[in-house]
Parts: C-alpha cells; structure tokens; sequence
C-alpha cells in the first residue's frame, strides 16, 4: 500500500542567507494507512513547523513531501487549497467560529463540497455529533460549551469529510485529564471506523497508549522509538 | 406545517450574516453610523438639487423656440440688449412671432410689517403671452390696468401675507419700487434659494416702475417659428442679421446656461464638498467596522483557510459584509432624511424634493462606500497566516 505520509530528506529553516536557522534537517519518515503516530518532544523542537508543513500551510523548501499523493515541494497555491480541503485538521485551541452554533461549525468543512445538498450536510454533520456525544447539543454556540464540548466539536468538523489523515496539535493541552482522555479515545475510535491516519503532537504522556507508533524530536532531527510499551490498539 | 416544504432547495446562511448578526451592539453601531452618512449626503444633494430646480423654474416655463439674449448674459436677466433688435429679428425667414420679455428685480415693502426686500419682476406683453404657465396667461387682461398684477402664492413668506390676504378680499396697495400696487389675480411658480418671489405686470406697468430707457432694453426675446421651418436654419440665419451682441439659444442651452452659471456659485461648490465629505465619513465608518471584524476574527479566518477555504472564498464573505451593511444602513438613512427634506420644505418654503435619481445615486453611492472600505479591510485578512495557527 502507499503510504499516506511520505517525507524524504526534508530541510527547512527559518530566515534568509547567513541569518538562516535550520529548524528540520534531513526528515526521512512514512506512515501507512490507518497508522496512529504520536510526535513528542521538546518545545522549539520543530513538531509544529513539521506539522504545518505536512498540511500544507507552509511552503516546503527542500526535499521531497508527498501528502495523500500529492509533492508539496513545489506545489501551487491552488493545489494546496485543495490539499487541505482533504485533511482534518484538530488545533489546539479549538478555534471554532464564535457567531455560529456546533451544527453551523461542522458543517462549514461541508460547504466546501458542492455536490451534497442542504439536506445531506445537515444529516452529516448532526450525525458527526451525534458520534462524538453531543447530539443534544447541536444547535449551542460555543459560548455556551464546555472546554471539553468545544474540542469535541473541533473534532466533529476535522472528520465530518471523512479525511484520509487528520493533523492534531496537542488536542489535549487546554483539557483536564478525563476530557482530554476521552478526546483521544474518541478520536482513535472514529479513525478505526473511517480507517482513516493520524498524526498528533503532543507533551501528554497520559495518552501516548493510544498509538501504534511513537516518534521523537529533537533539535529539527527524528529519533525514531518503536511502539510504546502500553497496550497496542 | 404548512411551509415545511419548500420548491426551492435551502441555501447555506451566508457566513457575512452569521457573522454580522452575532455582534448586534457592533452591528448597531455600523448602521447608524452609515444612516448618519447617508442623511449628510442627502441633506446636501438635497439643498443642491433644489437650488438647480428653482433657478430654472422661469427659463423652463419660458414658451418658445429660440430666445434672443445679450452676449454676454451669464443667466437670464443678466444683461439686457435693445428692443428695436427684435424687430429686426421679427423679420428673419421662419420666424413666425418675436416677443419681448422683461425679468428684473424690484424693491418690495412687506405689508404686514413695512420691512423692505426685493421681488423678482416678470413683464410681457398682455397681448403677447411668453409662458407657458396657464394660470399666468389666462389672467393676463388683469394686468392690463395700471398699476395692477399678479402674485405667486409660492413666493417666500418674508414678503408678507400677500395671497391669503388677496383670497380674503382685502385690496390694500403694496409699495412696489416706490409705486402703489394692486394684486389682480395668483398664480403658482415657485421661488428658490436665490429668489424670494414673482410678480407678472404688464410692458406698460415694466415702464411706469423703471422708466422709458429702461423698458427700451430686453432682458429676453422669445422667438417662434412657422410650422415646418428649420430651428438650426433659422438660429443661424438670426445670428446673421443681428448685431454680434444678440446671442440666439435654444430652449436647451437657455436651461444649460442657467445651470452652468449657479453650479459655479461658492453655495453649489460647498454643497459638492459636503457630499464628499459625507461619502468620507461613511467610508472611515464602514472601513472601522470591517476592520475591527476582521481583526477580531483573525483567527477564524486563518482556521477557514486551513482546512481548505480560499483567500477568495473568505475576502467574500468581507465584500458581502460591506454590501449587507451598504443596503441595511441605507434605509433608516433615506427614511431620516425624508423626515427632513419635508421638514426643510416647511421651513423655507423651497420644495426639497426625494428626486428618485437622487436616490439612486446615493444608494450607489453607499454601495461604493462599503465595497471601497471592504478593499481597504481586506489587506488585513490577508495576514491571517494558516501556520500561525498552530
């Protein structure tokens, strides 16, 4: 099979000429289909700009970065619009939009589909919640939502389009210990269901079971540590 | 239900809504702010748009062909040119009449409280009609006596209670340029900001109030033509016989000369710099608003892009945000300023009217506000850099 994530020889750094600062150097890594990985380390290690990378939200600089089939080196503007459409992503802070309701927020990742109707993206996206355990909470706005609530309904709209790879960043960070547990929890059950790969950032060592492979980071390089000694999925 | 289905399949709410709804104090704020725009420009193209109807009120109403006036006349009663020239002018090929036209101002004393002011005179022939206003050519035998005319009821109320009085029967004399005068009759033109009122009189009574020299000089000649006969022929033909001074218009560019002379007015160049002005503040209102939203949002936006919405798609929803606020702002703004045009009407006696062009103009006028401050607001959202995201 393909792999989902293929990274060959990535470099990036930061500023220009002598003023550069490397903040990955030499990145080789591959994650099949249906994989969970967790990227730890240190802050300033580089996970986030990797990250970002990956999901199209940076230029790539040198080096090979295949993403669900398509090279990031090089990519125009309008192919990476489309990429991202194709990723879920799940930020640490839950960044929804304040003026509209947990249903309106899903669906906002729907409306990028023009062939489902106003009908479809409705049933989907009530369903969605209904998935992660708010479907008495629909029509709430975020206000009104639990930190917890408001990660779960991030959650919600990164998997409604039912995404072959989902980037998170430290979706724990802002959750106390049993929401936090229960937001990975629910994010590994619904990537079992839509066999879909994620990749998560995080300091957590509370949920570092939950992966099939754990990598880690230091000064922009990767060190590779094989499966975690807890229970694999 | 009996609207549960609907022929038409649902639309997604536009985000601009969602947005602009949700912040009701903000929203608020915007609308008046562009209602308060609006009324200024209003207010000013308003008090323009009077100034230009009432100035052309009696240039329009004038019933002919060609019209015969000095040279150098930069709007009608300007300059006078000598009477014995309209015969001359009687007597070109086409020319079917050639009447003499007197338009001259005269002291007034008011009545009521012996104040004196200025009137606007008109003065023709009886026997040679030059307007094209019935009540004034049917009450024209009126004026035939001496010392006798007819008064417009729409004159300024400062000149005295003259039409209620005339319609009560009262016959006291009003002191005209030095001479007792009688009102014989009403009719309804229409003043302006720059004339008080009108009065018709006859040539004859014209001589007795300014004297034989000055009844001698023509403020106007109102030329008809035969049936069948040729208006650039004949202009040209007329600039041939008379003297270089006499210019021959026709009926268009006696209009046009009088606008073009009080657009030139300081009152016609502040009005315009008002309405600029208006348009200024509705652009800083509109920009203040979208900016704020926008920087308010940064976020947001920045997680829209990331998961897969265009710059296009999100200057959008700014674009549509201005127009929603352009055409919501709009209406208490044209409501405001009816109120105000009727008020002003009362006021002064001078017909503000809601022209429907006026109206247009400034709707899209508004629109542009809002487009221009939404250009403006958007280079903010370009910022919203998706990596600053996570």
């Amino acid at each position: 099979m393909e792999p989902v994530v293929n990274i060959q020889g990535l470099h990036h750094a930061f500023g220009k000429g002598a003023l550069a600062k490397p903040v990955l150097i030499d990145i080789n890594l591959a994650i099949q289909p249906g994989e969970i990985v967790i990227l730890t380390g240190p802050s300033g290690s580089g996970k986030t700009t990797l990250l970002s990378l990956m999901g199209g939200l940076r230029s790539a600089q040198q080096g090979s970065l295949n993403i669900l089939g398509q090279e990031l080196l090089g990519a125009s503007k309008k192919q990476l619009v489309e990429l991202r459409s194709r990723i879920g992503y799940i930020f640490q802070a839950h960044n929804l939009l304040d003026c509209l309701t947990a249903q309106e927020n899903v669906r906002m990742a729907l409306r990028l589909q023009p062939t489902l109707s106003y009908g479809d993206r409705t049933a989907q996206a009530t369903a969605m919640l209904a998935a992660v355990g708010l479907g008495h909470r629909v029509n709430y706005r975020p206000d009104n939502l639990s930190g917890g609530q408001k990660q779960r309904v991030a959650i919600a709209r990164a998997l409604v389009t039912q995404p072959k790879l989902i980037l998170a960043d430290e979706p724990t960070a802002a959750l106390d210990s049993q929401s936090g547990r229960e937001v990975v929890q629910l994010m590994q059950r619904l990537a079992r269901e839509q066999g879909c790969t994620i990749l998560l950032v995080t300091h957590d060592n509370r949920i570092l079971d939950i992966a099939h492979r754990i990598i880690h980071m230091e000064d922009g390089q990767l060190l590779r540590t094989g499966s975690p000694t807890a229970a694999v999925v | 239900m009996v609207f549960g289905k609907l022929p038409l399949p649902r639309r997604e709410k536009p985000l601009a809504w969602s947005q602009l709804s949700h912040q009701r104090v903000r929203l608020l704020v915007a609308l008046s702010g562009i209602s308060f725009a609006n009324i200024l420009i209003f207010m000013q193209l308003g008090f323009r748009s009077a100034m230009f109807s009432g100035t052309t009120n009696v240039p329009a109403s004038l019933d002919g062909d060609v019209f015969l006036i000095d040279e150098t006349s930069q709007f009608l009663g300007n300059e006078t040119f000598d009477k014995s020239q309209l015969y001359r002018a009687a007597a070109v090929p086409g020319v079917a009449t050639a009447r003499p036209f007197y338009y001259s101002t005269a002291s007034w004393v008011n009545p009521d409280n012996r104040k004196t002011t200025s009137i606007t005179v008109i003065a023709m022939n009886p026997a040679q009609p030059v307007m094209a206003v019935p009540a004034i050519n049917d009450q024209l035998a009126l004026v035939e006596q001496s010392d006798r005319m007819l008064f417009d009821t729409k004159s300024l109320p400062s000149l005295g209670g003259i039409a209620p009085a005339f319609i009560a029967g009262q016959d006291t004399p009003i002191e005209v340029q030095g001479r007792k005068m009688w009102v014989n009759g009403i009719f309804a033109l229409g003043s302006n900001i720059f004339k008080r009122g009108h009065i018709v009189i006859s040539d004859v009574n014209y001589l007795r109030l300014f004297g034989a020299t000055q009844a001698n000089q023509l403020h106007a000649g109102v030329i008809k033509l035969e049936p069948g006969a040729n208006l650039q022929t004949v202009m040209a033909e007329l600039e041939r016989t008379l003297p270089e001074e006499i210019s021959a218009l026709s009926h268009a560019e006696l209009i046009e000369l009088e606008q073009s002379y009080w657009a030139k007015e300081p009152a016609g160049i502040i009005f315009d710099f008002g309405t600029i002005m208006g348009f200024v503040v509705g652009v800083v209102i509109v920009y203040q608003v979208l900016y704020s939203d926008v920087n308010d949002h940064l976020s947001e936006y920045a997680t829209l892009k990331a998961i897969g919405y265009s710059d296009g798609q999100l200057l959008l929803v700014v674009f549509q945000e201005a127009t929603i606020l352009a055409v919501l702002g709009f209406m208490p703004g044209i409501l405001c300023s009816l109120g105000l045009y009727s008020l002003l009407s009362n006021l002064t006696g001078v017909a503000v009217l809601m022209r429907l062009g006026v109206g247009l103009q400034v709707f899209s006028m508004t629109l542009v506000m809002g487009v221009l401050s939404a250009a403006i607001a958007v280079r903010k959202l370009r910022s919203a850099d998706p990596a600053d995201v996570f």
